[in-house]
């Protein structure tokens, strides 16, 4: 009894791990879409350069916390900046359409992603948890990696700063209201365009330091862009989108959806996780928490 | 002058094994296959107003349908294509159910799940697809029943060609109905449609089935030149080169996206090979140039003509970003 206990326990608990890591990708395309109406398609690819940080600082497992620390750095300013540059180069396009916006995204996620795999190879770059993280800790009787306990706490704590953010602080008071109605906004005098800056990088930042974050559990490949994006995508769409609350609770199930197909059903997992998507989607076209609205 | 220059060109294709090595007839080949892809999704996102980038499913699921019956059933062409035409609009009736519910960025996101879950399948049904290696050793096409495999370049140029021509002509056909009206009415102004008594799910539904159909299609003729398919074929990569295709040749224009499929590929195998195999940078820089430089494509970007004073090179984009209403 404590056996099966144990197992599903393990499993639950990877599968909130991978949950708040989606979370990092998914609340920045959410916010991003919500308020701009632009799909990022770029957002997997700054992930890969936020893993391939961690691979360039912390990839030795000498470096300690301070590889690591040193990597989130990096992946803030690279990620920050970034977004602000995506932002610049998608806004000349907001006239012609959402269309354009998406491609302009695509073309700089496969510059990225090919730029990225010139530099770190082909090969999956493993990165060691640091050092006083490497061990594993007694979990219903089971060993369980503390680094994975960590991810949890650090994805909460950043679920947390995000919530507080854009649900509680004056300029998230603004983002929600542009995503509401950016004309309005607009007219009561406020500079939308900077906003959209401020959330276009803050955005891409989180990914990037999802990306870190991530980097000890998920590896760094080429490829993990765009599955990362993918399943970004799924939880946006899931949990509905411009909504902070939405991309958790749909990180959350997709989390466990995954984790427990690839125990379950291997073959199947991915299925498990697009047949979520599309059953939610028959239930509720706009996501579990998202209105109608948007969806034009 | 529109017909002079279109049968001119279509004498030049016709012509072509008779004067390039068999090479180049090779790539043609690719390009033409390449090409109907494109043209069913600019059908779909040019003038039904739904970019799908998740094209490459339909086109794999072809291409795949066409090896297996290769390998298995019959090496005449023309079956491999209608089965192969016939599985695309199958999958794309799947789940255009769902889709074309969706609207704008929305269907962009849902049709690339799509094409990322047919990529999973083909590369996990071990049994059937021959997983990550794909399937190799695919017998030459006959044309017809008990024929002899067609080995020559130039021969199966000639067959992907007609194929192309027959498929295309019944795109444009489609573009120019009153069914092709409808879907501009309903990619304009999809609430006046709907007001004007147009259930606008239907045409969406159909034209998602018929740009299926034409993938299905361009992934039997792709196969039919290669003799290979593999997981790689129905990639997102495959997907983004064709919506690149639609981009650069002009959203709406099916003449240009046949256009902007042949520089696609053409960068995409020739050029990069070059330039040490970069093809995805090539790819993306193309993609961000196109954005900026083409906002309506080849077709778009009109020289000055004496005798049309209704063209303006350069002129102001049309708000709300709708483009390239020409028919052809």
């Amino acid at each position: 009894m404590t056996a099966v206990l144990g197992d599903n326990l393990v499993t639950i608990v990877d599968g909130v791990a991978f949950g708040v890591l989606l979370f990092t990708i998914a609340v920045g395309l959410s916010l991003v879409f919500g308020i701009m109406d632009v799909l990022n398609l770029a957002h997997g690819a700054l992930y890969l350069v936020g893993a391939y940080l961690a691979d360039q600082f912390a990839g030795d497992g000498q470096a300690g916390i301070g590889g690591f620390l040193v990597a989130g750095l990096a992946a803030t300013v690279v990620g920050a900046a970034a977004g602000a540059g995506l932002a610049v180069m998608t806004r000349p396009l907001a006239r012609r359409g959402h269309l354009d916006q998406a491609l302009l995204t695509l073309g700089v996620a496969l510059i990225v992603g090919d730029l990225l795999s010139a530099r770190f190879g082909n090969d999956v770059q493993s990165v060691p948890p640091p050092r006083f993280l490497a061990g594993s800790v007694s979990l219903a009787g089971r060993d369980y990696p503390s680094y994975r306990l960590a991810v949890i706490v650090a994805g909460l704590l950043l679920a947390v700063i995000v919530y507080l953010l854009v649900e509680r602080s004056r300029v998230g008071a603004l983002v929600r209201a542009t995503v509401a109605d950016a004309p309005m906004v607009r007219a009561m005098g406020v500079d939308t365009g900077r906003l959209v800056m401020a959330v276009f990088a803050f955005g891409v930042m989180l990914a990037c330091l999802g990306g870190v974050l991530g980097a000890p559990v998920l590896g760094a490949y080429p490829g993990l862009d765009e599955r990362v994006l993918i399943l970004g995508l799924v939880v946006v769409v899931l949990g509905g989108l411009g909504s902070v609350g939405g991309a958790f609770l749909g990180a959350m199930v997709i989390g466990q959806v995954e984790v427990l197909g690839v125990s379950l059903l291997p073959q199947y997992a991915s299925f498990l996780v697009f047949g979520t998507m599309a059953l939610v989607l028959l239930a509720r076209p706009a996501g579990i928490l998202g209105r109608a609205g948007k969806l034009g | 002058m529109r017909r002079v220059a279109a049968g001119a060109a279509l004498g030049l294709l016709a012509v072509v094994p008779l004067l390039v090595s068999s090479n180049v007839a090779d790539m043609l080949s690719r390009v033409l296959a390449f090409a109907l892809l494109a043209l069913g999704l600019d059908l779909l996102a040019g003038i039904g107003g739904l970019p799908s980038l998740g094209q490459a499913a339909p086109f794999g699921v072809g291409a795949y349908t066409a090896a297996l019956l290769a390998k298995h059933a019959t090496t005449v062409a023309p079956l491999q294509l209608l089965a192969a035409t016939a599985a695309g609009a199958a999958l794309s009736a799947a789940v255009g159910w769902l889709l074309v519910r969706s609207r704008g960025t929305y269907f962009l996101m849902l049709t690339l799940a799509v094409g990322e879950i047919v990529h999973e399948l083909a590369d996990r049904w071990e049994g059937v697809t021959g997983g990550t290696n794909g399937l190799a050793g695919i017998p030459a096409i006959t044309l017809v029943p008990g024929g002899a495999p067609v080995r020559l370049a130039g021969v199966r140029y000639w067959y992907v060609l007609a194929a192309v021509l027959v498929c295309g002509a019944a795109l444009v056909t489609v573009s120019r109905s009153a069914f092709g009206r409808t879907l501009r009415g309903v990619r304009d102004n999809e609430e006046r449609m709907r007001s004007l008594g147009y259930r606008t799910f239907l045409p969406k539904y159909a034209v998602f089935c018929i740009a299926g159909a034409a993938a299905g299609a361009g992934g039997a003729l792709w196969v039919a030149r290669a003799r290979f398919v593999s997981p790689a074929d129905l990639g997102f990569e495959v997907s983004a080169m064709a919506l690149l295709a639609v981009v650069i040749g002009g959203r709406g224009s099916l003449w240009g996206a046949a256009l902007g499929a042949a520089v696609v590929v053409l960068v995409r195998e020739e050029l990069s090979p070059q330039l040490g195999g970069r093809g995805p940078l090539v790819l993306g820089l193309v993609f961000v140039a196109a954005v900026y430089l083409l906002p309506r494509g080849f077709a778009g970007t009109r020289l000055r003509w004496p005798s049309s004073p209704g063209d303006h090179p350069g002129g102001p984009p049309d708000p709300a970003g709708r483009r390239g209403t020409a028919a052809t």
